[in-house]
């Protein structure tokens, strides 16, 4: 499926939309479709929103944020979220918050078809004071307080991964960080991915398989689609981009400008990494091939 | 800072590390007198050999040559909340007097002034971690005697306040900033400053905290790094982008 077909068919205002890959394998070009889309009211959902929801909030796609670490990794601040949550600009942002362990936990509750989970975390921070879906629960076995969290359900999980075949049977590899959980916990699931490969290269490697085809609703095949973040493999993070991003985006017509030249202006992932063609050459990965193993009996 | 905090590690231990500094001092450690740490990242890298200071923490690099991977539900469950990481690294915009740390907000959670990045891994880092390093800069902003949100609680009110709370992890062991070397009472739980690094004067740190600091008597002086040390700092680690938080 296109990226564009995919994006207008699974993917409606007002719904809730975990775009996972922890800082590797972010799905850049399905947000930047989405942005090209103009979705609205939005409630975006990741561990680390990084530049990918940076954008999105600045073009007007969300309504609300859950998260649990909102900065440019390794680099500094994301100012389009933090003049929507200081300034209400260009919209107010409601905030949902967690730690990494805590929003990790939600999905996979969800992924479990749990209503909550328990987790020894939390005593003593003012994170439940904020949050008040953070709920005390006491265990019936030892009567040991636990603090808990309610399971979360997204309406669409849009990932990343290196591979897929034509069914949408996924592998990936590296830091997959909660892939697999924001999958099973969506009601619907779009995978991006480098390249689709036949159906044999998947199943001659099954232990690689983050997530098998029939809990995959639409996969598009979109290289490059997670530039400017990594994949392992296949290429590094563009940390000249990171690093100018604080500068882009520190005003709001800085931002827009950008939107308007990369985003609005381009109208595919192939074009945007047409006019990229050096700078995909120069991320392009070096080669760290394992060992085949024997899958034989 | 990367110095002081790289001593405090002892060989084969499990550590927790971030981006920044912490992850410098790892490096460090790793390269000087601890080869047998074993350096865990929350994005899933368990025994990471990075060959660059990795740009973030889900730099591919950190898996390349690693022990493992796994996802992060299972670096939470069963490394951090089984018991087995002996020290977490934090970092923060403020901490107090009994090492209760803010990464979070600058001002009121609902109107804030400053809208940081939160917790990510720090919350449960602290509750759960057997020792807590931090690493901040002083000054008296990021010394405040209160800080303004407690992202990751330190020893809370001091006192037996976190023991009776049932956290499992430690809580705060060390805090190493650009001036010094703070420890905490064992009774209190209040911060004490314990050394000096070289160039930095008492009068400074007094200033740049904002309560009346307790100071251990006598006062060390933090040993200057080794030439062995700054060999390893600039010939091996100098050559990576500049690590900031995340």
């Amino acid at each position: 499926m296109t990226m564009r077909d995919a994006m207008a068919r699974l993917v409606r205002d007002g719904e809730s939309v975990v775009m996972e890959g922890f800082t590797h394998l972010i799905p850049f070009a399905a947000g930047h479709e989405l942005i090209r889309q103009r979705r609205r009211d939005l409630t975006l959902i990741r561990l680390t929103p990084d530049l990918l929801f940076d954008q999105m909030i600045a073009a007007g796609c969300a309504r609300k944020l859950i998260f649990s670490w909102a900065g440019n990794p390794g680099v500094g601040s994301l100012h389009a979220f933090r003049r929507a949550v200081e300034e209400g600009r260009p919209r107010p942002l409601e905030l949902e918050e967690y730690s990494h362990f805590g929003l990790a936990l939600r999905l996979q509750a969800g992924a479990s078809n749990l209503p909550f989970l328990p987790t020894r975390n939390f005593d003593g921070s003012d994170l439940p004071g904020v949050n008040p879906r953070l709920q005390q629960v006491v265990c019936p076995y030892t009567g040991q307080k636990l603090w808990a969290v309610p399971a979360l359900e997204p309406d669409v999980a849009i990932l990343h991964a290196q591979r897929a075949d034509e069914e949408g049977t996924t592998q990936a590899w590296g830091l997959t960080g909660v892939l697999k959980e924001a999958a099973f916990a969506a009601r619907r699931v779009v995978v991006v991915v480098e390249e689709i490969v036949s159906a044999e290269v998947i199943r001659r490697d099954p232990n690689r398989t983050l997530l098998p085809g029939f809990r995959v609703d639409a996969v598009v095949e979109e290289p490059f689609g997670a530039h400017p973040s990594y994949v392992q493999g296949y290429y590094d993070r563009d940390n000249d981009f990171y690093q100018k991003w604080e500068e882009i985006s520190r005003t709001e017509e800085g931002l827009q400008d950008y939107l308007e030249a990369w985003v609005y202006g381009v109208p595919s992932r192939q074009e945007y990494a047409a006019r990229l063609q050096a700078v995909r050459a120069r991320l392009r990965a070096a080669s760290a091939p394992c060992e085949p193993v024997n899958y034989g009996y | 800072m990367v110095t002081a905090a790289a001593r405090l590690l002892r060989d084969a231990e499990v550590v927790f590390v971030g981006i920044g500094v912490p992850n410098v001092a790892v490096n460090l450690a790793r390269r000087t007198h601890c080869p047998n740490l074993v350096l865990i990242y929350e994005s899933g890298a368990i025994g990471a050999r990075p060959a660059r200071l990795p740009i973030s923490i889900g730099d591919p690099a950190l898996v390349t040559g690693a022990l493992g991977v796994c996802s992060m539900p299972e670096v939470f469950h069963y490394y951090l909340q089984r018991g087995l990481i002996d020290v977490g690294f934090l970092g923060g915009a403020q901490i107090d007097r009994f090492g209760n740390l803010n990464s979070t907000v600058i001002g009121d959670y609902a109107k804030p002034k400053i809208r940081l990045p939160g917790s990510g891994g720090a919350c449960e880092i602290a509750v759960l971690a057997r020792r807590v390093i931090v690493v901040i800069p002083h000054g008296r902003r990021a010394f405040p005697e209160r800080v303004d949100f407690i992202t990751s609680p330190g020893f809370l009110g001091g006192g037996e306040e976190r023991a009776r709370l049932g956290l499992p992890g430690g809580g705060p062991e060390a805090v190493i900033t650009d001036l010094g070397i703070l420890r905490f009472d064992p009774d209190t739980k209040e911060m004490i400053l314990t050394s000096l690094h070289p160039g930095a004067s008492l009068d400074q740190v007094r200033a740049q905290t904002g309560w009346e600091l307790r100071v251990a008597s006598p006062l060390g002086r933090t040993e200057p790094p080794s030439a062995g040390e700054l060999r390893v700092l600039r010939e091996e680690l100098a050559a990576s982008p500049s690590p900031a938080s995340g």
